[in-house]
């Protein structure tokens, strides 16, 4: 059974089709890649699969549950947890508090509980900041983990919101264009990064991209939409030499 | 405890040995009759405003919502409390102001939940409008209600022939009259008041500090700083919202407690927009999210007025010159620099010891 599984998905903004009779079935474990140019609808389709935007049609299958139509919070309580192609931090949180927000729901305690600073307080406080640290060595932000998210230099920001997406303990893991403004030796370290976190974590990951080295470097599948409409999905090489994706794509 | 957490438990106690340390040298300078009377009747409502203070600094600072009627809070924690101990004097006095306590808090909590649950919903400032609203809305009702009780009961009324008392009985509350002797009821403890005050202000201060640094404060600031990235983590942002506007509308509410037992004559025309304004004016000049800001703003910028009336003519400039300096000494970027280089220089040894 696939991981995650879409069909016939659609929504339209006034008489805008942004998104129309999209589907993609994606493996456990798999790296699949969403591409396509500039307003394809590719954000939109984040949108749609994490409950921002409620679908006009289609069906959103994760895991086997049908998760349609539910809420932005409840669609992350199931599995999915996404970052965002314009950074969006907790800005006036510590690097580690990021982390330890996605964990909120993993590691709880009650209101009161912290109130009183009661052992189960404590406790769950130590798990989360060992833990979160854990979490931040992957991403190479340990150092960093007490100073403002604000702080961080644009790369680092990317890279903790990857960080706290995955402290949400997710099946699948949406990114959106995780490499937009960094410089190539970024890049080519981000890249072994979302390796290892498929690796790592056994992690299923949906990918937005635009670095066609990165796409062609860790996609195993490909969809490419344009107008909102799939042109082309398969194999990354197949995908990549469609003379119709070139054609759509680079705009020759 | 990790480094931050270190810094966050130091602050926590200082601001905690600020509150007692004020507490005593005042306390001190009061016994031995360095005050004098004027001052000595700032005391409780000092303890008063920066309760009120510090509860709206949790919506402002650390919830990011605006709101504009935290006299409204104060207002009905106020007048619940003290209707209940103009009606429950058979209950011992100190238990008796316990539950006072207990109902003003609980009568606010419940007024900032129903205006919560479905303004919190919303997107953009519509908080600031609807807390506005209930200010004035809950000052004008109480402005016209009149409250009496007899051996049948309580009456409730709108008007001040609106209903007929049996010999025996009392009017409470009396219209725009307001309710007249409840400190008379708490003669015997009035001269812990001050104390009183101080331990309300120090419990605030608990609840307020240990909140925000856990879990669910960190959940309020999240929702606070990111709508939709919080609720991408999972994080149910109008719950978070609405427990940082409860909490905050309940200690308003405390507050209003201790201002109606402390007086006399309540009356409710002090709760009107101007008192929620100069609250928010503490909580902005004393530094959005700062507590311990909020309660030296607090101090100073009641008791300045009162100090200067000697003098006269200027006390309004110089009010105002201590406004402008306050809030440049906490906002201008450039006191700001100068201020985190001072706190280098003052503590040299440490960064040292830190970075090593
Ligand atoms: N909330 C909305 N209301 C109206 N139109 C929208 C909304 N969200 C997206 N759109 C439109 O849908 C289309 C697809 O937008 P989307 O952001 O999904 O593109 P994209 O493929 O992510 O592009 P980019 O590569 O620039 O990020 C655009 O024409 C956009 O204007
Ligand atoms: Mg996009």
């Amino acid at each position: 059974m696939a991981m995650l599984d879409v069909k016939n998905l659609g929504i339209s903004f006034g008489g805008l089709h942004a998104v129309d009779d999209f589907h993609v079935e994606i493996e456990k474990g798999q790296l699949y890649g969403l591409i396509g140019p500039n307003g394809a609808g590719k954000t939109t389709v984040f949108n749609l699969l994490t409950g921002v935007y409620k679908p006009n049609e289609g069906i959103i299958k994760l895991d086997g549950n049908d998760i349609t139509g539910r809420s932005t919070i409840e669609i992350n309580k199931s599995g999915v947890a996404r970052t965002f192609q314009n950074i969006r931090l907790f800005h006036k949180l510590s690097v580690l508090d990021n982390v330890k927000v996605g964990m909120h729901n993993h590691h709880a305690y009650s209101g009161l509980s912290g109130v009183f600073r009661t052992p189960k307080f404590r406790r769950t406080e130590k798990e989360m900041n060992e833990k979160g640290m854990e979490l931040l060595k992957v991403f190479d932000l340990d150092q960093e983990a007490f100073i403002e998210a604000d702080n961080l230099p644009y790369g680092k920001q990317r890279k903790l919101e990857i960080a706290r997406a995955l402290a949400t303990e997710p099946k699948l893991l949406l990114l959106d264009e995780p490499a937009a403004g960094m410089n190539p030796n970024e890049t080519a370290e981000l890249m072994d990064t979302i390796r290892f976190v498929r690796d790592h974590f056994d992690m299923t990951i949906l990918l937005i991209e635009h670095d066609m080295k990165l796409v062609g470097g860790i996609c195993e599948k490909l969809t490419v939409l344009n107008f909102g409409q799939i042109l082309c999905e398969g194999e990354t090489a197949e995908v990549l030499s469609n003379p119709a994706v070139i054609t759509a794509y680079l705009g020759e | 405890m990790n480094k931050n957490e270190r810094k966050i438990f130091k602050n926590n106690m200082l601001t905690y040995l600020m509150v007692i340390a004020f507490f005593v040298i005042v306390q001190t300078m009061s016994s031995t009759g360095h005050l004098s009377n004027l001052l000595n009747a700032l005391l409780v409502p000092i303890c008063v405003y920066t309760v009120a203070t510090l509860s709206l600094n949790l919506v402002v600072g650390f919830s990011g919502e605006l709101s504009l009627g935290h006299a409204g809070f104060m207002c009905v924690g106020a007048y619940a409390s003290a209707l209940f101990s103009n009606i429950a004097q058979n209950v011992p006095l100190v238990p008796r102001f316990i539950i006072a306590i207990l109902i003003g808090a609980a009568v606010a909590a419940v007024f900032g939940f129903l205006i919560g649950i479905p303004v919190l919903r919303l997107r953009g400032d519509y908080l600031a409008i609807v807390t506005l609203a209930f200010g004035e809305i809950i000052k004008n009702l109480i402005n016209i209600l009149y409250v009496g009780v007899d051996e049948n009961g309580l009456h409730v009324a709108t008007t001040s022939n609106g209903y007929k008392l049996a010999a025996g009985g009392k009017q409470i509350m009396k219209g725009a009259l307001g309710i007249s002797g409840t400190s008379a009821l708490y003669k015997p403890i009035k001269s812990w008041f001050f104390l009183i005050g101080i331990i309300l202000v120090l419990i605030t201060l608990f609840i307020i500090q240990n909140l925000v640094y856990s879990r669910t404060g960190r959940a309020i600031m999240a929702a606070r700083d990111n709508r939709i990235a919080a609720e991408s983590v999972g994080i149910n942002v109008l719950k978070y919202k609405l427990t940082a506007f409860v909490v905050s509308a309940a200690l308003a509410g405390v507050a209003g407690v201790l201002y109606s037992h402390n007086l006399s004559m309540l009356k409710v025309s002090t709760f009107d927009y101007n008192l929620s304004i100069l609250i928010l004016v503490y909580v902005v000049l004393g530094g959005i999210g700062n507590l311990r800001g909020s309660i030296i703003a607090t101090v100073i910028l009641y008791a300045l007025p009162e100090l200067l009336r000697g003098f006269s003519n200027y006390r309004m400039l110089i009010y105002a010159v201590v406004l402008i300096a306050m809030m440049l000494f906490n906002w201008a970027p450039a006191a700001r620099n100068w201020r985190s280089r001072m706190l280098e220089k003052i503590r040299p040894g440490k960064e040292r010891k830190e970075a090593a």
